[in-house]
C-alpha cells in the first residue's frame, strides 16, 4: 500500500493510553462513568435539594417569552448533547427544519430548501433561562402556520412548540467536550406527531437523542414537598395528588386535595428550618399525609402508587407531562427537572 | 498497483489473454501472459499479423478472424450494391454477436462499433442489434464512451438507439476503466433529463455517476421542476435523494414507507452476459451498486419516532459543517473539498487512503454497522466521536432493554438482535464499548437472570479492563447473587463467560506490555496496578467455583467449566508473557485429583503440567533478568505447588498420598473399610482409572478368568502407561513425563 505514515493510527497506542487513562481518570468518558457508577452504588448518598427560591431568572429575561411558557402542558423529554450545535445557525437551522417537514409530510415530493411553505419553523433563543453562566442558552423552535390573507396577523397560529434547557447543569457540563451543547431537558407542547419529527431532525442532525422523560412516584414526593415549600403570595390552585390503584379491569383513581395553606403548615412542621429539604423530611411529608387519609377513610394510600402532583407552583404527571403555573419558581422547577434528565442520560 | 499502471493495462488489448485462456480471470497473471506474448513479437490486437494467425489455427482463432473483417465491414460502412448487402451484413452481424457474447469484445472493437452505431450509418434495427451485444471483454475504455456521447450530440441517431445507448451505459457503467471524463460531461447528460423518453434512463446513469461536487443549487431546482412537470415517479426519486444525500443543505426530500424500485432494470437485456464479464475479471472489478436506497431498506414499521431501525443509517453529516462557511479558512475549504463521504466507502484500501480526511457519518451509531468504520473507531483518538457513539448507545441500550419495561416482551426479539450487533462490534474490536459498562452497571441489579442471558454474559465477558475491586461491588458482587441463586447451567455460562473476560483482558494487557519497552515509573505502578486486578478477578472465580461445586454437590459438569478456567489461568506466563502465576485453591484442586471422572483426572493433569512450565520459565527468567516482580512469584506460590505436586504423585504413582500433613484421620478410612488407603491410590487403583486397568488386562489376556490388578508392575507397569496414553489420555502423559523420573517405577 501506499507510504502512508501510520504511526498516529495504531490500535495499541489507544489500548495503552485507555489503560493510563483508567488510572488516571481524566477523560471525559472516564468521569461519566465514574458517575454512573455513584448512582447506581447501593447506598445512596442521601440528598439534599434546595428549596427553589424566588425568581432566579436573570435580567435579561423576555417576561413575554417567559410567559408563553407558563400555564401551557409540556411534555418532558431528555437529550443527549448536541453535537456541533451552533447558536449562531439558527436561521439556518429554521430553513433546514422547514424543508425536512415539508419533505416528511409529503412523502416523496422534494422540497428546496429556503422554499416558501404554508407554515414557518422559528429557532429563537430564550435568553436568560438558565441557572449559572456556564449553563448554556436555552432555545425555542414554533411552528406558526401562515395565514393566507397577507394583510391581517402575518405570524398566524402557533401549531407546535418546543424548547430546549439546561438549568444548573453542571454535572452534565463538565463531563463533555466544547463540541457539544448540553441541554439535556427537552419540553414539546403540541401534536406528538411534530414532536417526533422534530426530534428526528435534531437526532440526524446533531447526533442526539431523545427519550421521554417519566417522572417516578419517588420524584414525585419529592416535587410535592418542595413545591408545597414555595412561598406564593396567593394560591392560584389546590394543593392535589393523584393515587392509582392497579386494579382490573380498571385502574381506580383517588384524588385528594388539600388546601394549598394547609398543605403549607403540615411542611412547616416537619422542615427543619435550614433551607434545605431532605430525604427524611419528604418522607415525613407524604407519610403524614398518608395517615391521614388513612383515619378518614382506612385506605393505605402507601398501597397505591402516586401518578400526579399539583401545586399553585407546578403540576407534574407520572407519564410525563409538567404545567407549570408560577413565573416566580420558573427555575427552581426546571433545575429540578434538568437533574432529572441528566440522571436520565448518564 | 499505481494508478498509471492500471490506465495502461486497461488501454492495451486483451486479444492475447483471451486467446491463451478465456478463463482467465486474474489481473495480474492477465498481465504477465501479455507481457509474455509482447516479448514474443506478437503485434497488437486489432491488427493481427497473418503469421500469428497461422500459427494456432484452431476454431476460437478463426471465429477471431472474421470478426476482424466483420468489425471492419461495419467500420467501412454500407456497401451501395443492395442485393448482396443484406446477406453480408447478416452474416458479419452474426459473427459480432457469436463472438460478443460468448468471449466478449476488446475494448478496440467496442469503440469501433460504438462509433458505427451511434453515428447512424445503418439503420435503427441494425444499430440496436450491435448496441445490444456490445459486451466487453473485460473493461470498456472511457474514451469510446466519451466518443459515443458526442455522436448523441450531432443527432444522427434516433430515440430508440440513444435509449438503448443509455440503457447500456447504466449496465456497463461497473466496467468503464474510469469515469473522470464522463463526469466533466455531467452537464451534457443532465441535459438529457429534459427528453421525456430518456428521461428514466438518464436519471438512473445520473444516480450513477453523480459526484458530491455535481450537485449544484441551479440543478437541484432544475430537478424539483421536473418534478413538478412529472409527478412523483420513483427515478426522480432516487436522483433527488442522492442530491439530499449529498446536499442537505440545499433539499429535503422523504421517501415513501413503501420500498420501491426505482429504476427499470435496464441490465435485463445483458443479464448473462454481466455475470460473464464478472467472472472474467473478478479480482479488479467493483462490486456492482446497490441500487436501493439506505432507509428503506429495513423497517420494522413499528418504530414511532427513532428512526427505521435501531442502528440509524449511514449519512455523511456535511450539513453541520457548511452553516460555517463564512468564518471557514481556506485550510477548512481544501480539507473539506478532499473529504470523503462514508456511503463511498467500500473497501478497506480506500480506507487506509482516505483516512485523513474520511467525512463522519452523521449519526455514529451507524458504524456498527460497517466494519471499514469499526476500524476507524478503533485507531482514531477522537473524544467527541467515542461520546457521540457512548451517548447514543447509553440511551439505545436503557430505551430498549426490555427488562425496564412492563410487560413488554414482545420486542424481546428485537433487543437480543441488537445486543448481537453490539456483541459482534465488541468481538470485532476486541475491546469493550464504556456504554455497555454503563448499561451493565445499571442493569445488572433488575436483570432476573434469564431474559437474553447470553447476549447479557456476553457483555460481561467484553467488561472493559478496569480496577477489579473499583467494579467489583457493581459487577461481581452482584453477578453472584445470581450465580448461587441459579441452575447449574447458568453457573457453567457464567464461568465460561468469565474465562472469556480473563482472556480478553490478558490479551489487551498483554499487547501493552509489549508496547512500553521503556520503563516509567508511573507506568511501573499502573502496570502493578493491572496485575492486581487480573489476581483479584482469578481470586474471585475461585471463590465463586469452590462454592459452587459445593452448592451443586461436586458435579463434574460443572467442574469441566472450572477446570477450562484454570487452563487459561495456568499459561498466563507462557502465553501472554505477563508477570503472574495464580494456583487453584485447594476445594478445586482436591476435588479434581479423587474425581471419580478420568476426563477430570487428565485435564488436572495437563493443567499441573502447564503450572510446571510457566514457574520453571518464570524461574529461569528471574534467574537471568535479576529482577523479581513482588506480587507475582512469591516463594509460596512454588511452595503450594510443591505441596499439589507431591499430592499428585502421591495419588498417581508412589501410592503414598497424604504423606505431609495428615489431612485425613486414618480413623476414617478404617470406618469405611479401606483400611490399605496408602496403596489404593495410583494409576492402576485410582477410582477414575480402575476401568483403564481392568479393560487392559482383559485386553492383554482375555482369557483370565480373574483379574489380578497387582500384576501390573514392572514391565507391564509401562505398557499399561502406553495403554493409557493411547486412551487419549494426554494430559496425563505430559505430567507423567514432566514431573516424575522413570526411576521410580514402582
Amino acid at each position: 500500500m501506499d507510504s502512508h505514515d501510520t504511526s498516529e493510527w495504531t490500535p495499541r497506542q489507544r489500548a495503552s493510553s485507555r489503560l493510563n487513562d483508567h488510572f488516571i481518570g481524566a477523560t471525559p468518558l472516564q468521569k461519566r462513568l465514574e458517575s454512573v457508577r455513584k448512582q447506581t452504588s447501593f447506598v445512596p448518598p442521601s440528598p439534599q435539594r434546595k428549596i427553589p427560591q424566588c425568581s432566579q431568572l436573570q435580567e435579561d429575561a423576555d417576561p413575554q417569552k417567559v410567559a408563553f411558557l407558563l400555564h401551557k402542558q409540556w411534555t418532558l423529554y431528555s437529550l443527549t448533547p448536541l453535537y456541533k450545535f451552533s447558536y449562531t445557525s439558527l436561521k439556518e437551522y429554521s430553513k433546514l427544519l422547514s424543508a425536512f417537514i415539508a419533505a416528511e409530510k409529503q412523502k416523496g415530493l422534494a422540497v428546496e430548501v429556503g422554499e416558501d411553505l404554508n407554515f414557518k419553523v422559528i429557532f429563537s433563543t430564550l435568553l436568560g433561562m438558565k441557572g449559572t453562566q456556564r449553563d448554556p442558552d436555552a432555545f425555542l423552535v414554533q411552528i406558526l402556520s401562515k395565514s393566507q390573507l397577507p394583510s391581517e396577523n402575518r405570524e398566524g397560529k402557533v401549531l407546535w412548540t418546543g424548547w430546549f434547557c439546561c438549568i444548573f447543569g453542571d454535572s452534565l457540563l463538565e463531563t463533555v467536550s466544547e463540541d457539544f451543547t448540553c441541554l439535556p431537558l427537552f419540553l414539546a407542547n403540541g401534536a406528538e406527531t411534530n414532536t417526533a419529527l422534530i426530534g428526528t431532525w435534531f437526532q440526524q442532525t446533531f447526533d442526539c437523542h431523545f427519550s421521554p422523560l417519566a417522572i417516578n412516584a419517588f420524584n414525585l414526593s419529592w416535587m410535592a414537598a418542595m413545591w408545597t415549600a414555595c412561598k406564593v403570595d396567593h394560591y392560584v390552585a389546590t394543593t392535589e395528588f393523584l393515587w392509582s390503584v392497579p386494579c382490573s379491569p380498571q385502574s381506580l383513581d383517588i384524588s385528594y386535595a388539600i388546601h394549598p395553606e394547609d398543605a403549607k403548615a403540615l411542611w412547616d412542621s416537619v422542615h427543619k428550618a435550614t433551607g434545605e429539604v431532605t430525604q427524611e423530611e419528604v418522607d415525613l411529608f407524604m407519610d403524614c399525609l398518608c395517615s391521614h387519609f388513612y383515619r378518614h377513610f382506612k385506605i393505605h394510600l402507601s398501597a397505591t402508587r402516586l401518578v400526579r402532583v399539583s401545586t399553585s407552583v407546578a403540576s407534574a404527571h407520572t407519564n410525563g407531562k409538567i404545567k407549570i403555573l408560577c413565573h416566580k419558581y420558573l427555575i427552581g422547577v426546571l433545575a429540578y427537572l434538568t437533574e432529572l434528565a441528566i440522571f436520565q442520560i448518564e | 498497483m499505481s494508478p498509471q499502471k492500471r490506465v495502461k493495462n486497461s488501454q492495451t488489448p486483451k486479444r492475447t489473454s483471451r486467446r491463451s485462456n478465456s478463463y482467465q480471470t486474474n489481473l495480474l497473471a492477465w498481465r504477465q501472459k501479455e507481457d509474455l506474448s509482447n516479448s514474443k513479437g506478437i503485434s497488437k490486437n486489432g491488427q493481427n499479423s497473418p503469421v500469428e494467425d497461422f500459427e494456432h489455427a484452431d476454431v476460437d482463432e478463426q471465429a477471431e478472424d472474421t470478426l476482424q473483417i466483420a468489425v471492419r465491414y461495419f467500420e467501412k460502412g454500407p456497401f451501395k450494391t443492395s442485393r448482396s448487402k443484406d446477406k453480408t451484413l447478416e452474416k458479419h452481424l452474426k459473427t459480432v454477436e457469436n463472438v460478443a457474447w460468448k468471449n466478449g469484445l476488446a475494448p478496440e472493437e467496442i469503440d469501433i462499433l460504438l462509433n458505427v452505431t451511434l453515428s447512424g450509418k445503418f439503420g435503427s434495427a441494425v444499430n440496436s442489434r450491435i448496441l445490444r451485444c456490445m459486451i466487453p471483454a473485460t473493461l470498456i475504455s472511457e474514451d469510446s464512451v466519451v466518443k459515443a456521447v458526442s455522436w448523441l450530440c450531432v443527432g444522427k441517431c434516433c430515440g430508440s438507439t440513444k435509449v438503448l445507448f443509455y440503457r447500456w451505459l447504466v449496465a456497463m457503467f461497473d466496467f468503464i476503466d474510469h469515469k473522470e471524463k464522463i463526469n466533466l460531461l455531467y452537464g451534457f447528460f443532465f441535459a438529457s433529463l429534459q427528453d421525456d423518453a430518456l428521461c428514466p434512463y438518464v436519471c438512473h446513469f445520473l444516480y450513477l455517476l453523480t459526484k458530491k461536487e455535481n450537485v449544484k443549487p441551479f440543478r437541484v431546482r432544475k430537478l424539483l421542476d421536473l418534478q413538478a412537470k412529472m409527478g412523483k415517479q420513483p427515478y426522480l426519486h432516487a436522483l433527488l435523494s442522492l442530491y439530499k444525500f449529498f446536499a442537505p443543505t440545499l433539499i429535503s426530500i422523504s421517501l415513501p414507507v413503501k420500498k420501491k424500485i426505482y429504476f427499470k432494470n435496464s441490465e435485463n437485456l445483458w443479464k448473462t452476459a454481466l455475470v460473464a464479464v464478472r467472472q472474467r475479471n473478478q479480482g479488479p472489478s467493483p462490486e456492482p451498486l446497490k441500487l436501493m436506497l439506505g432507509p428503506d431498506n429495513v423497517r420494522p414499521g413499528k418504530r414511532k419516532w427513532n428512526s427505521h431501525s435501531l442502528i440509524p443509517v449511514l449519512n455523511s453529516s456535511s450539513h453541520s459543517k457548511e452553516y460555517e462557511t463564512k468564518g471557514m479558512s481556506l485550510s477548512d475549504y481544501l480539507s473539506r473539498n478532499r473529504a470523503f463521504p462514508v456511503d463511498q466507502l467500500k473497501t478497506f484500501p480506500q480506507l487506509l487512503q482516505n483516512i485523513h480526511c474520511l467525512e463522519l457519518p452523521s449519526q455514529m451509531g451507524a458504524v456498527l454497522n460497517s466494519s471499514l468504520l469499526l476500524h476507524y473507531i478503533n485507531c482514531v483518538r477522537d473524544e467527541s466521536l467515542l461520546l457521540r457513539l457512548y451517548h447514543w448507545l447509553s440511551q439505545t441500550l436503557q430505551e430498549e432493554c426490555i427488562w425496564y419495561k412492563v410487560n413488554n416482551y414482545e420486542c424481546e426479539k428485537e433487543f437480543t438482535n441488537f445486543l448481537d450487533t453490539v456483541i459482534k462490534a465488541e468481538c470485532f474490536l476486541q475491546e469493550g464499548f464504556y456504554s455497555c459498562e454503563a448499561f451493565l452497571y445499571k442493569s445488572l441489579p433488575l436483570w432476573d437472570g434469564f431474559c437474553c442471558q447470553s447476549q447479557f454474559l456476553q457483555l460481561v465477558s467484553w467488561f472493559p479492563f478496569s480496577s477489579f475491586s473499583e467494579v467489583k461491588p457493581f459487577i461481581f458482587d452482584r453477578l453472584a447473587q445470581l450465580f448461587f441463586t441459579s441452575t447449574i447451567y447458568f453457573k457453567c455460562s457464567v464461568l465460561e463467560n468469565l474465562k472469556e473476560l480473563l482472556q480478553n483482558w490478558l490479551l489487551g494487557l498483554s499487547m501493552d506490555i509489549h508496547m512500553k519497552t521503556v520503563t516509567d515509573s508511573s507506568l511501573e505502578t499502573t502496570f502493578s496496578g493491572s496485575m492486581q486486578s487480573v489476581f483479584e478477578l482469578i481470586h474471585y472465580v475461585g471463590w465463586l467455583s469452590t462454592n459452587a461445586l459445593r452448592l451443586e454437590s461436586n458435579s463434574t459438569f460443572l467442574l469441566h467449566f472450572v477446570l477450562d478456567f484454570y487452563e487459561k489461568v495456568c499459561d498466563i506466563y507462557m502465553n501472554y508473557n505477563l508477570p503472574l502465576v495464580v494456583l487453584f485453591p485447594p476445594g478445586i484442586f482436591y476435588l479434581s485429583l479423587l474425581s471419580l471422572d478420568s476426563s477430570i483426572l487428565n485435564q488436572l493433569c495437563y493443567i499441573m503440567h502447564r503450572y510446571r512450565n510457566n514457574l520453571t520459565a518464570a524461574k529461569k527468567n528471574e534467574l537471568v533478568l535479576k529482577t523479581k516482580s513482588e506480587f507475582i512469584f512469591s516463594s509460596k506460590t512454588y511452595q503450594e505447588y510443591n505441596h499439589y505436586l507431591t499430592a499428585m504423585v502421591g495419588c498417581l504413582w508412589t501410592s503414598k498420598p497424604f504423606q505431609k500433613g495428615s489431612y485425613f484421620d486414618p480413623e476414617v478410612f478404617k470406618k469405611i473399610g479401606i483400611a490399605k488407603y496408602k496403596t489404593s491410590l495410583n494409576l492402576i487403583h485410582h477410582p477414575a482409572l480402575l476401568s483403564y486397568a481392568v479393560s487392559f488386562l482383559l485386553k492383554e489376556c482375555p482369557e483370565e478368568r480373574t483379574v489380578n490388578m497387582s500384576s501390573i508392575r514392572g514391565k507391564k507397569w509401562n505398557k499399561y502407561m502406553d495403554y493409557l496414553f493411547s486412551e487419549g489420555l494426554q494430559g496425563l502423559q505430559l505430567f507423567i513425563q514432566s514431573s516424575i523420573h522413570h526411576s521410580s517405577v514402582p
